[in-house]
């Protein structure tokens, strides 16, 4: 079992034909991906290296291809504009890998979304894998083994590191999601803790959070009064200094709050394993389980 | 990025809201005749730093004259100084008003309700961040549809908040409605009134203004990513920007060089539990192009208090492979005077030791054991 990805999932590419795009679309072709459908406005009825077949709108691709799925690697400027093609195609999960949106235009895209009933996650992240069914976005396959540790993380490569410290001791994943480092994002931690509690494939969690934002503390308080598996959290940004942006949109101490140390705070008062470096997760793990 | 007040005054000018008169000037004899034109010989003017730091006025960077003259002189003053480590090179000169009441409007992009939120407090004029500590009832709050922009009875709503007197209160909720419009046009992620003023005569004016722009969107907006002032920040910062990487300098030792924004604070903090102390935050991003090494190496070793470098590379999209191609370029340009210690892991890594070992570099694949040595080589150095 998993959550959000797996056997059924049907992918469509929004920005196949371009550098990162097909670069990707193959990846996840090898992974085992089941990708339908590829779309870039113009090049329809081309075919993608002889096996995805490529349309000029999202709706044309549902249509013909019944893709539930889809990820989005197209440039910033136009990327809300294509979450909002895919969400009135009516596509339910859309992950929006592009980095670089304007804050501005996400406020526009998530009420959109909500009428629709669509989930985004993203942007700005990594996607998600269900290892060995599916893999969405850029999280490299051979990293991750098929198991029962859920992992959540605002981060991109700091995520790799953990889910390599797990698969090396032998610790699968059920599901591995990146929910992006930007301040708003459509899936948040709580959305994902809520999906792994519910998961029956899924046995514990670990969260990685980072400075910026009230989100981990929310979802401290989510794990304290909702949930039953064991939570290992790590956050990263001990040392960022106040009001620098630290790389992510998102990850920015503003005044005294966002701050790694409230954070840690809040995951140890809502009984959340606290990792003090990214080696310590295997051990706690171990503990908890 | 940060606008400066002057720049801030402009848009909202454009934007059809009350600024009372005023003019940037560079020298002290520039502040004289602005001084001199918008208030006359023997009118009384404020002088400000115009510079990127809080707490200007504490710092000496504001200062009332009592005429043109004294303007002129304070100008000098001002104007040679630092706030905060940051050179003021540009002063406003405005005309001294009178002021019958200041109150605070702002709006911020919300992370908890995923909206545009306008605040307001009738405490203007001192920081917000303290009346929402201190006195929490004295600011109101509303998440604004984006869907709709902040509606005429809501703006007329908060105005309330704020002023008795009707026609003020009218005002005030036009001034609201344009900063939200201002707010979009410019692709803002904070825009703050503070003060906004009434004179004696009645007359809603925003007296001070600051406007934060959502990186994201200068590439839309050139004439905003115009006004960025280089001045403003550390040389090596713009520097970095300009090679597409992200970088900032800290106090530290160790000179660190990772990939992904994540992975690089995780490195740092690292850095400080085995007793170091991380000299900079910098992600060479995720793409692979060995300049951008080349480059990030320039940077780092330019900074004296540099005493070891640690690489820490999780190959992803980013491929080890490009990154020791980079090392072994940068070493190849300029001499390396401090011990690099070089841990990567992942895409093409077996090919990247290869390139290295050839180059007579070592490389580790464990991240604690790389920042165990770039602590020890920091501190044996």
């Amino acid at each position: 079992m998993s959550i959000f990805v797996d056997e059924q999932t049907r992918l469509l590419v929004q920005g196949i034909t371009g550098r990162d795009g097909s670069f990707h679309t193959r990846q996840m072709i090898g992974y085992g991906t089941k990708v339908v459908a590829g779309v870039t406005p113009g090049k329809g009825g081309q075919v993608f290296d002889g096996v995805v077949p490529v349309f000029d709108t999202v709706a044309d691709a549902v249509r013909e291809t019944r893709a539930n799925t889809s990820v989005i690697y197209v440039p910033a400027a136009v990327a809300a504009s294509a979450i909002f093609e895919a969400a009135d195609a009516g596509i339910g999960l859309i992950v929006c890998i592009t980095e670089g949106i304007p804050v501005l235009d996400v406020t526009r895209v998530l009420p959109f979304l909500h009428e629709r009933g669509a989930r985004l996650i993203g942007p700005n992240c990594p996607g998600l894998i269900s290892p060995s069914k599916s893999k969405v976005g850029i999280i490299p396959g051979n990293i991750c083994q098929p198991g029962r540790i859920g992992v959540v993380s605002r981060s991109g490569t700091l995520t790799y590191e953990i889910v390599h410290q797990l698969s090396t001791h032998g610790m699968g994943q059920s599901t591995c999601i990146g929910i992006g480092g930007d301040p708003l994002i459509g899936t948040n931690f709580i959305h994902c803790l809520s999906a792994f509690q519910a998961d029956a494939g899924t046995d514990a969690v670990v969260m990685i959070g980072e400075i910026g934002g009230t989100d981990e503390q929310q979802a401290a308080e989510f794990v304290q009064t909702t949930m039953t598996k064991p939570v290992v959290g790590f956050i990263a940004g001990q040392t960022a200094p106040p009001g620098r942006r630290m790389g992510h949109a998102g990850a920015i101490i503003s005044g005294s709050s966002g701050t790694a140390a409230e954070k840690m705070a809040a995951f140890a008062r809502a009984g959340i394993a606290v990792m003090k470096r990214p080696a310590d997760v295997v051990p706690l793990l171990r503990e908890r389980m | 990025m940060n606008l400066h007040e002057y720049q801030a005054r402009d848009i909202l000018r454009r934007h059809g809201i009350p600024v009372p008169p005023g003019e940037v000037a560079e020298t002290p004899e520039q502040a004289r005749a602005i001084a001199q034109r918008l208030a006359g010989k023997e009118g009384r003017v404020v002088v400000k730093a115009q510079v990127h730091a809080g707490g200007r006025g504490k710092a000496g960077g504001v200062k009332l004259a009592k005429d043109a003259a004294e303007a002129g002189e304070h100008a000098a003053r001002i104007l040679g100084m630092s706030i905060k480590g940051l050179p003021v090179r540009r002063v406003l000169v405005t005309p001294a008003a009178d002021i019958a009441s200041e109150s605070y409007v702002g709006i911020i992009v919300d992370r908890a309700s995923q909206r545009p939120v306008l605040m307001v407090s009738p405490a203007g004029g001192v920081d917000i961040e303290e009346v929402a500590a201190k006195t929490p009832e004295r600011i109101h709050r509303l998440a604004v549809d984006p869907r709709y922009g902040l509606l005429a009875h809501q703006a007329l709503g908060l105005a309330l908040k704020l002023y008795r007197d009707m026609p003020q209160a009218r005002a005030a909720a036009g001034i609201m409605q344009r900063l939200y419009a201002a707010f979009y046009a410019v692709g803002a992620s904070l825009m703050e009134i503070n003060p906004l003023v009434t004179t004696p005569d009645g007359t809603v004016a925003a007296l001070d203004a600051k406007i934060v722009v959502d990186d994201n969107e200068l590439e839309r907006h050139p004439e905003i990513a115009a006004l960025r002032d280089p001045s403003a920040e550390a040389p090596s910062e713009v520097q970095a920007r300009e090679a597409g990487l992200t970088f900032i300098k800290l106090e530290g030792s160790v000179g660190c060089c990772v990939n992904g924004a994540g992975l690089a604070m995780a490195t740092m903090d690292l850095v400080k539990y085995y007793g170091g102390e991380p000299a900079n935050f910098l992600d060479i991003g995720g793409s692979s192009n060995p300049q951008k090494v080349v480059d990030a190496l320039r940077i780092i070793t330019a900074d004296r208090s540099v005493r070891s470098i640690l690489f820490n590379i999780f190959g992803g999209i980013t491929r080890c492979d490009d990154v020791a191609n980079g090392i072994v370029q940068a070493t190849q340009q300029f001499p390396m005077t401090v011990p690099l210690v070089i841990r990567l892991t992942g895409t093409n890594e077996a090919l990247a030791i290869e390139i290295l070992t050839k180059a007579g570099f070592s490389a580790l694949t464990d991240m604690d054991e790389a920042v165990k040595q770039a602590v020890a080589k920091a501190r044996a150095a």
